[in-house]
């Protein structure tokens, strides 16, 4: 029986003998590729496609030292709150304060997950709850989690938190729950509305005009033409995993 | 198992529609009404096979980005929502939540409010 329309039945019947079984082995590669390109038309028809990529550019000197619009920002949007326990509590997006220590010279700057194009989160989870998006968003299928935190050793940015408490009162829009891994999902149900990330917006109405938001594939985009003006840093631009995220004056 | 366990249920109400769950000596779920009627698939299509639309919309959801508003779960819950004395709606800890009359009478544990907010929209507790 096949409930959904867009979606071929899987429904395997039970093969005998070793003809039918290898009958059965064939049939089986046939199901493999059919699901396959059946996935591939949805995801053009449904708009997320390796067209593009979204990417955050942020200009550090535009970044006030006292100022965490963009973390509250994201706390309220997201359903995130601490349990006064700062050594275990979730943080989606957070301030970082970098001292040259030749000089003294301090900077503040937020850092969340950098949505690396090479996401070592997502090679190293061994049930792919950790994945890619075809948009470049880097995400936590947490229907799929088991917690195992694998990701979060390796992640560079330390970017990506463990629900330790039960959760209550989530934002529909933002599932979270005790035992699973979270991060930044880059505001995903807004970008899918074609919205800016709340840290973006934030930023934008309360703190310094810091952040852009864009598609770093569409060379017309303004953040494309911000990057090719003048440049930017990925934070450890040494690892290789090219992140979506990138920093101006640092 | 899942599929098992509905078509017991859908098998019990039909029954209980028929001759009347008096007659049986038995005990069924009440199950709360809904706001609208039908407006995914009919009344004994979703009670058998909700958890399988539920399924396929999750993974399109997260990994595709599909986000169509009529089989979201957050349109079930407000469409299902039983409001409480309070007149707000009430959430997966009280045994009237919609999702629990049915599940908590089959004994069919659901582990989606572990993550998703059981009330339509954020109720801090």
């Amino acid at each position: 029986m096949s409930l959904f329309d867009k979606v071929p039945a899987c429904d395997s019947a039970p093969v005998e003998g070793r003809r039918g079984f290898l009958k059965g082995l064939v049939a089986a590669g046939a199901l493999a590729i059919a699901p396959g390109v059946t996935l591939y038309k949805f995801a053009e028809a449904a708009g997320v496609s390796s067209a593009v990529r979204w990417g955050m550019l942020i200009d550090i000197n535009k970044c006030e030292d006292g100022c965490s619009a963009c973390v509250t920002a994201c706390a309220e949007e997201n359903g995130w709150r601490g349990h006064g326990n700062p050594r275990t509590d979730a943080q989606w997006i957070r301030k970082v304060t970098l001292t040259d220590k030749q000089t003294g010279f301090k900077k503040s700057l937020p850092v969340m997950c950098q949505h690396c194009a090479e996401p070592p989160c997502v090679y190293v989870c061994p049930t792919g709850a950790s994945f890619k998006r075809a948009d470049g968003i880097v995400l936590v299928d947490k229907h799929i989690c088991i917690g195992c935190r694998y990701c979060m050793m390796a992640c560079p940015y330390k970017a990506r938190s463990f629900v330790h408490e039960d959760v209550d009162g989530q934002k529909p829009h933002a599932p979270r729950g005790k035992g699973t891994v979270e991060s930044c999902t880059l505001c995903v149900h807004r970008v899918d509305e074609g919205r800016q990330p709340a840290c973006v917006e934030a930023c934008a109405k309360d703190g310094g005009h810091a952040f852009m938001f864009g598609d770093l594939n569409d060379p017309s985009s303004d953040i494309s033409k911000q990057l090719a003006q003048y440049g930017a840093t990925a934070i450890r631009g040494d690892l290789g995993v090219d992140p979506g995220v990138r920093y101006r004056g640092l | 198992m899942k599929r098992f366990a509905a078509i017991v249920i859908v098998l019990l109400t039909v029954a209980a529609g028929s001759a009347g769950a008096a007659d049986w000596g038995v005990p069924f779920p009440s199950v709360p009404k809904a706001a609208a009627e039908n407006c995914v698939r009919d009344t004994q299509f979703m009670r058998a096979n909700h958890m399988e639309l539920l399924l396929h919309q999750r993974d399109d959801t997260v990994h595709q980005g599909v986000r169509p508003k009529q089989t979201a779960l957050t349109e079930c819950l407000t469409c299902h929502a039983v409001k409480g004395g309070d007149g707000k709606p009430l959430t997966v800890k009280d045994p009237k939540h919609f999702c629990r009359a049915c599940h908590d009478y089959a004994a069919v544990t659901i582990d989606c409010f572990s993550c998703h907010n059981s009330a339509p929209e954020a109720v801090n507790k």
